[in-house]
């Protein structure tokens, strides 16, 4: 039984973790494929990130990555640069949009947009207090030990009469609150 | 194209002026409270407690409860 529970968990954590894991790369990537050095190329092709290259973010926290995002230009997009160059009231809209296109992958309200990830994780957080509530009741039957006499309602009062009868706390505490002329509580 | 100035120097010093005082008096004040509200009561309670106290009467009501190991209870 628990080689089987183990090993749904372990793949429930798999997936679990490359959903982490993929959430917290989306956000550094953009739409559908990650975000890679070659920025043409998409991920299925290549595999790894080389760190020791500049790369590429889209973060709020962040804004200015080590590199453009766009680190190949066409012919189209060097003669936008070039235009780039001289005035800026000369570019149209368009132009300048195409301009940040070129730099940036995502906007900040792009980047900002929320996602459904807490439905993820509130899922998760309320599975796996379900899953410990049963490993509580597989100890409370197989774990143990048994109930300490001390519980027992019996004992409680022995125990309760055993401290007024030591005068515990007779100033302001307990047995401040017991009339011992009538044998009750004030 | 033309902004103000933004502040450039002496926040931490513009923010002691109101925080320095109030914490001061802030901690000033809850000292007093309690002060006032707790320890003045219970030292009063303990002294009204002990005004009428007879510890002789008191242990003999111990004493017959048998919670003592010293003495046993009288007419045993």
């Amino acid at each position: 039984m628990l080689h089987l529970t183990a090993g749904r968990v372990g793949s429930l954590l798999a997936r679990r973790a490359t959903a982490a894991f993929t959430a917290s790369s989306a956000r550094m990537a953009s739409h559908g494929h990650e975000v890679t050095p070659l920025s043409s190329v998409p991920a299925d092709v290549v595999e790894s990130v080389d760190m020791s290259q500049p790369m590429y973010w889209d973060r709020v926290d962040l804004p200015l990555p080590d590199r453009p995002y766009k680190d190949t230009l066409t012919a189209t997009d060097k003669s936008l640069k070039q235009k780039e160059k001289g005035p800026w009231g000369q570019l149209s809209k368009e132009e300048k949009i195409a301009l940040y296109r070129l730099t940036f992958c995502q906007t900040f309200p792009e980047m900002k947009q929320k996602t459904e990830e807490w439905k993820t994780v509130l899922g998760s957080v309320f599975f796996f207090l379900g899953f410990t509530g049963l490993v509580v009741w597989w100890q409370k039957v197989y774990v143990y030990p048994e109930r300490p006499r001390t519980f027992d309602d019996e004992w409680q009062a022995k125990q309760l009469k055993r401290m007024l009868d030591m005068r515990i706390s007779p100033v302001e505490g307990f047995s401040a609150k017991w009339d011992y002329e009538k044998g009750q509580w004030k | 194209m033309s902004l103000p100035k933004p502040v450039m120097r002496g926040m931490l010093a513009k923010r002691l002026r109101i925080h320095l005082p109030l914490a001061f008096v802030v901690s000033f004040g809850l000292a007093l409270t309690y002060k006032f509200a707790v320890a003045e009561p219970r030292k009063r309670a303990y002294a009204e407690f002990y005004k009428t106290y007879d510890s002789i009467k008191d242990f003999n009501a111990m004493r017959e409860a048998g919670v003592f190991e010293s003495v046993r209870p009288t007419g045993k």
